[in-house]
C-alpha cells in the first residue's frame, strides 16, 4: 500500500465519529439522570392536604406532613402576637423580604393569612432538620421565644422569622395554603387565597 | 520417588506454560508479588494499607450476606435490620462485623495516610498514587453515607437529611440538585432505595477499580520507605535492589502477623463493645426513623466529625458549606503544597515535626468537637482549630521551604 492517505478525510471522518458518538451518549445519559428525579408517584403524593384546626387550643401547634415534609400549624394566643415587634431588631429579614420563602399573602409581621394561625415549613432553612417549639419567654433576654433548630442552634421568632448571627440563612418557609372553611386548612394550595 | 516428583512437576509447569501462552500469570505474579521488591526497612505504619484491604474483602463478604435479608424500603428496612439481628442465624455476628468494619475502614485508611504524611509518601513520583488514594477516601465517605442511611434509623435519616440539605448551598442549583439526588421532596423510600443502589453496586464497583490502579501505580514506582530513600539506585549484581526484599514471601509473612494482631483487636470490638458506646453506632439509630422529630443532639459517626466540626464552626450557610468542602479536598494537593527537599520526617527540621503535630492535635481535636453540642465554647474551639487545619495546608509551601533539613543517607537505615 501506498502512503496515498488522505489525511483529511482521515480526520474528518475521526472527529465526524466522535462527535456523533458523543451526542449519542449524551442522549442516552438524558433518561438515566431524568429518572432521579421526583417520580409522577412521588409528585401525585405532593397533591395538598387538608388539615382541620376547629379543636386546636390558643397556644397549641399540630405537626402534619404535606409533599413528605412537616408542617407546623400553630394558633398563636394574643399574648403570642404581641410580641412580635418586640424581637424586631434581632431579626435578619423581619419584613420577610426574600420572596421565596412565603406567598406573597404571608408577607406581613404575622408571616400567615390569619394573624392568630401561623403555617410553616418545620425545615430549618440551615440544614433541614426540624426545629424545636421554644414558645416560652428567656431565659437568655434576647429570646422572645419561637424555634429553635437542636442540629446547629438557628433560632425563630413566632412568626419563623430567623435571627441574626445563626447559621441559618432566611426565614422558614410558609407553604401555600387557604382556608377551605372557617376550621379546615389546605396546605398546598393558594388559589384564591388571598 | 524422585521420577514421580519431576513428572509432575513437569506436568505441573506444561500446564503453566499453556495457561502463560494465553494468559500473562507467572509474568503478573513476579511483577506484583514474587519479584516484587519492598525496602527491608518497613516498621509498623506500612500494615496499614494490608488491613484496608483485608477490611475490603470482609466488608464485601459481609455486605453480601447482609443484602440476602435486608429490606431497602421504608416500611421494612428498620424491622429487617432487627429480624437480621434476632432471627437470623448469626446475622448479629455478620451485622455487627459489618458496622464495626465500616469504622475500622476509616481508622486504617486515617492511619494509612498519616503514614504517607509522615514519610512523604506522596511526594514525587507517588503524586498519582496518592490522588487515586484521595479519590478512594472521597468514595469511601461517600459508601459509608450511603450506608448509614440504609438502617432506617433517627441518625440515618436525619443525618442524611443534613447532609444532603448541605448541597442546597450551591448557588441557584442547590434546591434542584438536592431534589434530584432525593429523588423526592423529602427524604423518602424512593432516597432510601436508591441509596440502597449505590451502597451495593455503583460505590463499591468504583472502589475496587480506584484500589487496582492505587496498586498498579504503586508498584510501577515502588513503595516509599521510613527513610524516603529510593532503594532503586543500589542495586546489586541480580538486579535486585540491595535494600529490598521480595513482598513475598517476605513482606506478606510480616503482614500475616499484622492482620491477625489486628482482627484480635477487631473481634474483642465486635463481641465486646460492638456500638463502642455511641460511636460506632449511635443510640439514637436504634430508634425508627421519624419525619415529625429531629433527635435532640444530632451527630454524624466519629469519621466525619473533624469536617462537620469545620462545617458548624462558620455562622453562615454557604461559606460554612465552601470550607467544609475545602477541609475534605485540601489534602489532595499535598503532593504540591509541599516544598521540601526531603520526603521522611526523619530528616525533616523542627518546623515540619511541629506543623505535623499541630496538624494532628488539631484533627483529633475538631474530630471530638464534631460531637459535641453546636454550644458556646465548643463552637469558639472548634475556630480556633479550624484555623490551625487550614494553615497547616495552606502555609505549607513557605514552612517547608525553610525548614532545615538534614542530609539524606544512601541506604536504608534501621532503628532497633
Amino acid at each position: 500500500m501506498t502512503d496515498d492517505v488522505d489525511r483529511n478525510r482521515r480526520h474528518f471522518l475521526t472527529v465526524a465519529t466522535a462527535v456523533t458518538g458523543g451526542a449519542g451518549v449524551v442522549a442516552v445519559a438524558i433518561p438515566f439522570l431524568a429518572s432521579l428525579k421526583p417520580s409522577a408517584r412521588a409528585q401525585a403524593l405532593g397533591a395538598p392536604v387538608e388539615v382541620p384546626i376547629g379543636s386546636l387550643e390558643p397556644g397549641e401547634m399540630v405537626r402534619v406532613m404535606w409533599r413528605g415534609r412537616l408542617v407546623y400549624v400553630l394558633r398563636r394566643d394574643e399574648e403570642m402576637l404581641s410580641r412580635l415587634p418586640e424581637s424586631k431588631d434581632l431579626l435578619r429579614d423581619p419584613d420577610s423580604a426574600v420572596v421565596e420563602q412565603q406567598p406573597e399573602f404571608a408577607v406581613n409581621e404575622h408571616r400567615s393569612l390569619k394573624p392568630e394561625y401561623l403555617v410553616i415549613e418545620g425545615s430549618c432553612t440551615h440544614l433541614g432538620c426540624a426545629p424545636l417549639a421554644e414558645f416560652e419567654v428567656g431565659p437568655a433576654d434576647d429570646w422572645f421565644g419561637g424555634f429553635f433548630c437542636p442540629c446547629h442552634g438557628s433560632r425563630f421568632d413566632l412568626s419563623g422569622r430567623v435571627y441574626k448571627g445563626v447559621p441559618a440563612p432566611t426565614n422558614l418557609r410558609v407553604p401555600p395554603y387557604r382556608f377551605i372553611r372557617e376550621d379546615v386548612i389546605m396546605i398546598g394550595s393558594d388559589a384564591g387565597a388571598a | 520417588m524422585a521420577r514421580i516428583e519431576s513428572e509432575v512437576g513437569t506436568r505441573g509447569s506444561a500446564i503453566m506454560k499453556w495457561i502463560d501462552d494465553r494468559f500473562p500469570f507467572t509474568e503478573t505474579m513476579k511483577y506484583h508479588v514474587t519479584e516484587y521488591y519492598a525496602s527491608k526497612n518497613f516498621n509498623w505504619w506500612y500494615i496499614f494499607g494490608v488491613l484496608a484491604m483485608v477490611v475490603l474483602v470482609m466488608q464485601l463478604v459481609t455486605g453480601i450476606f447482609l443484602t440476602m435479608n435486608y429490606k431497602p424500603s421504608a416500611v421494612e428496612a428498620f424491622a429487617s435490620v432487627e429480624y437480621i439481628m434476632r432471627d437470623v442465624e448469626w446475622g448479629w455476628l455478620i451485622r455487627y462485623m459489618h458496622s464495626t468494619g465500616a469504622s475500622f475502614f476509616f481508622i486504617v485508611v486515617y492511619l494509612h495516610m498519616f503514614r504517607a504524611m509522615l514519610y512523604g509518601s506522596y511526594q514525587k513520583p507517588r503524586e498519582l498514587i496518592w490522588l487515586i488514594g484521595m479519590l478512594i477516601f472521597f468514595v469511601l465517605m461517600a459508601e459509608g453515607f450511603a450506608g448509614y442511611l440504609l438502617p432506617w434509623g433517627q441518625m440515618s435519616y436525619w443525618g442524611a437529611q443534613v447532609i444532603i440539605s448541605l448541597f442546597g448551598a450551591v448557588p441557584f442549583v442547590g434546591e434542584a440538585l438536592v431534589e434530584w439526588i432525593r429523588g423526592d421532596y423529602a427524604i423518602s423510600d424512593i432516597t432510601l432505595n436508591r441509596f440502597f443502589a449505590f451502597h451495593v453496586i455503583l460505590l463499591p464497583l468504583i472502589l475496587v477499580a480506584l484500589i487496582f490502579l492505587h496498586i498498579v501505580a504503586l508498584h510501577h514506582v515502588g513503595s516509599n520507605n521510613p527513610d524516603g530513600v529510593d532503594i532503586k539506585k543500589n542495586k546489586g549484581p541480580d538486579g535486585v535492589p540491595l535494600d529490598g526484599v521480595a513482598f513475598h514471601p517476605y513482606h506478606t509473612t510480616k503482614d500475616l502477623v499484622g492482620i491477625i494482631v489486628f482482627l484480635m483487636i477487631f473481634s474483642g470490638v465486635v463481641f465486646f463493645a460492638p456500638d463502642m458506646g455511641g460511636y460506632f453506632l449511635e443510640h439514637a439509630n436504634f430508634e425508627p426513623a421519624n419525619m415529625m422529630a429531629t433527635p435532640e443532639h444530632i451527630a454524624p459517626v466519629w469519621y466525619y466529625t473533624p469536617y462537620y466540626a469545620i462545617l458548624r464552626a462558620v455562622p453562615d450557610k454557604f461559606w460554612g458549606f465552601v470550607l467544609f468542602a475545602l477541609s475534605v479536598v485540601l489534602p489532595v494537593f499535598l503532593p504540591w503544597l509541599d516544598r521540601s527537599r526531603v520526603k521522611s520526617i526523619r530528616y525533616r527540621g523542627w518546623i515540619y515535626k511541629m506543623a505535623l503535630s499541630v496538624f494532628v492535635v488539631s484533627f483529633v481535636t475538631l474530630g471530638w468537637l464534631g460531637l459535641q453540642p453546636a454550644e458556646g465554647t465548643y463552637v469558639m474551639l472548634a475556630r480556633i482549630f479550624s484555623v490551625l487545619y487550614f494553615a497547616f495546608f495552606l502555609l505549607m509551601p513557605y514552612y517547608t521551604t525553610i525548614d532545615k533539613t538534614k542530609p539524606v543517607p544512601d541506604r536504608v537505615v534501621y532503628h532497633g
